[in-house]
């Protein structure tokens, strides 16, 4: 038990601070929506474009629309140089990230149309998938896209029988007594999860606890989120 | 007596007018009072945010005017596009939005032969149409009434759709004043394409200026009257 007190994060963070979280929306004047959001190191934009026709034709649903999110991690953005262009593991995170926002967006109102949603990491220290998915979110909102709500992820890890909060690279790769367990949460303010991810062991007890831990954090980010909102159209004033 | 009576009423007129920011998913009333209006949704009795904008209430309908997005046609909007297709039946017309719209045949005020289509307009002509109806599967357009039709010549430039009623102003003060100052002939599309046609090309340019210059400034309060002393300077120059 005296472990759980004395307990001491490699970069000296509390067991639940955040890293330092920026955002800003209408960083790409070119697209329709754009939107950057930081952990710490880490860093993503993401820019909207749309809602457009649905090239090729075959592909228009006359049902609902479709949102397409592309995740990409640029070359310099970890300390070894990472071969450019698409991988097992950037496809797996784009659909991630559609599933998680697709609660949200009122896509039905905009049938045989596609909004494309484009996330960078352009500085990765873990946790990219959960700043991706809040500058996605961020950008969406910024391009005048009717949504329910607006998401906030964060990932909550274990290290040992530790819970933490917002983890980073030395942190995931956490060795010591049960090792490192990874869970990125995306919930919306009212903390209904849109997505969960679990890479590690973990119990179901502890699992529960983790999932409370996450709907006070998400709020953090949230708040984070609709300052950087609010505050681009005080600029145009 | 009078001054305070005066200085509330002044005070009630200018809480009407108040605009507050809002994100997805906030909510701005609460009870039976209120009705929802565009970019709002009733959950129960609260009535919550579904768009990034300005809320505004106006005797109890509680709307949020958009700053971004695409255009949303409606019916009776005047609209500018080029033609893109000759059918067998009238033209497919684009309106720089992502839906179809279609002039037919019998929306022509003059007598048409069904043989050639292409006296009338042919592709890359642009015109002036109003939309009859919108359905699913696309835009009706209408060309049967005055002011409508093709254009020859002048200036046609494209601004964001939702910054259209900032162009227009108060019942027609910004651009009544832009028609004044320049000579110009000015027709706003919904869709957000704007004609302009006048003698001379410096006065189109002018214009073209001008309109730049409330689309940056859009959303100051007052903005008509600043316009005016931007002609003027203008002129002196």
């Amino acid at each position: 038990m005296s472990a759980v007190k004395e307990f001491k994060r490699p970069d000296g963070r509390k067991p639940d601070e955040i890293r330092p979280m920026e955002a800003k929306v209408g960083i790409v004047p070119n697209a329709d929506g754009s939107a950057m959001f930081s952990f710490g190191d880490t860093i993503a934009i993401a820019a909207v474009y749309g809602p457009k026709k649905m090239h090729p034709q075959h592909q228009q649903n006359p049902e609902k629309g479709t949102l397409r999110c592309t995740y990409n991690m640029l070359s310099f953005s970890v300390t070894e140089r990472i071969r450019p262009g698409p991988n097992r593991r950037s496809t797996e995170i784009g659909k991630i990230t559609e599933w998680s926002l697709d609660p949200v967006v009122m896509i039905k109102k905009y049938p045989n149309m596609v909004i494309d949603v484009h996330i960078h990491v352009l500085q990765a220290n873990a946790s990219t998938r959960c700043a991706g998915i809040n500058a996605a979110a961020l950008a969406l909102a910024h391009a005048g896209i009717p949504m329910n709500d607006i998401v906030s992820s964060i990932s909550i890890g274990k290290l040992d029988k530790q819970l933490v909060v917002d983890l980073d690279k030395d942190e995931e790769d956490w060795e010591e007594g049960e090792g490192a367990t990874d869970i990125p949460i995306t919930m919306t303010p009212n903390g209904d999860i849109t997505h969960i991810q679990l890479d590690g062991k973990i119990n179901s007890k502890v699992l529960k606890e983790v999932i409370e831990l996450a709907r006070i954090k998400t709020k953090e980010v949230y708040e984070v989120q609709k300052k950087a909102l609010k505050d681009s159209i005080k600029e145009i004033k | 007596m009078v001054l305070q009576l005066q200085r509330k009423l002044k005070k009630m007129t200018k809480n009407k007018i108040e605009r507050k920011i809002v994100i997805p998913g906030e909510i701005i009333a609460k009870g039976e009072d209120y009705l929802p209006g565009e970019g709002t949704e009733k959950r129960g009795d609260e009535i919550i945010t579904t768009r990034y904008g300005l809320a505004e209430e106006s005797n109890r309908l509680m709307k949020v005017i958009a700053l971004s997005g695409i255009y949303q046609p409606r019916r009776g909007n005047v609209v500018i596009g080029r033609v893109e297709n000759v059918t067998f039946y009238g033209w497919n017309i684009d309106l720089d939005s992502p839906e179809y719209a279609f002039l037919p045949l019998q929306e022509v005020p003059t007598y048409v032969n069904k043989d050639r289509l292409n006296d009338i307009f042919e592709i890359g002509d642009v015109i002036i149409a109003k939309i009859i109806g919108v359905t699913n599967r696309g835009i009706d357009l209408t060309i049967k009434s005055r002011g409508l039709g093709k254009i020859d010549e002048g200036i046609i430039i494209k601004i964001n759709s939702n910054k259209v009623p900032r162009i227009i102003g108060k019942e027609g003060s910004m651009i009544n004043l832009m028609k004044n100052e320049s000579g110009c002939h000015i027709t706003v599309g919904q869709n957000g394409l704007i004609w302009i046609q006048g003698d001379k090309i410096e006065d189109e340019l002018l214009v073209k200026k001008a309109i730049m210059f409330v689309n940056e400034k859009s959303f100051t309060s007052g903005l008509t009257k600043e316009m005016k002393e931007w002609f003027n300077k203008e002129k002196q120059k």
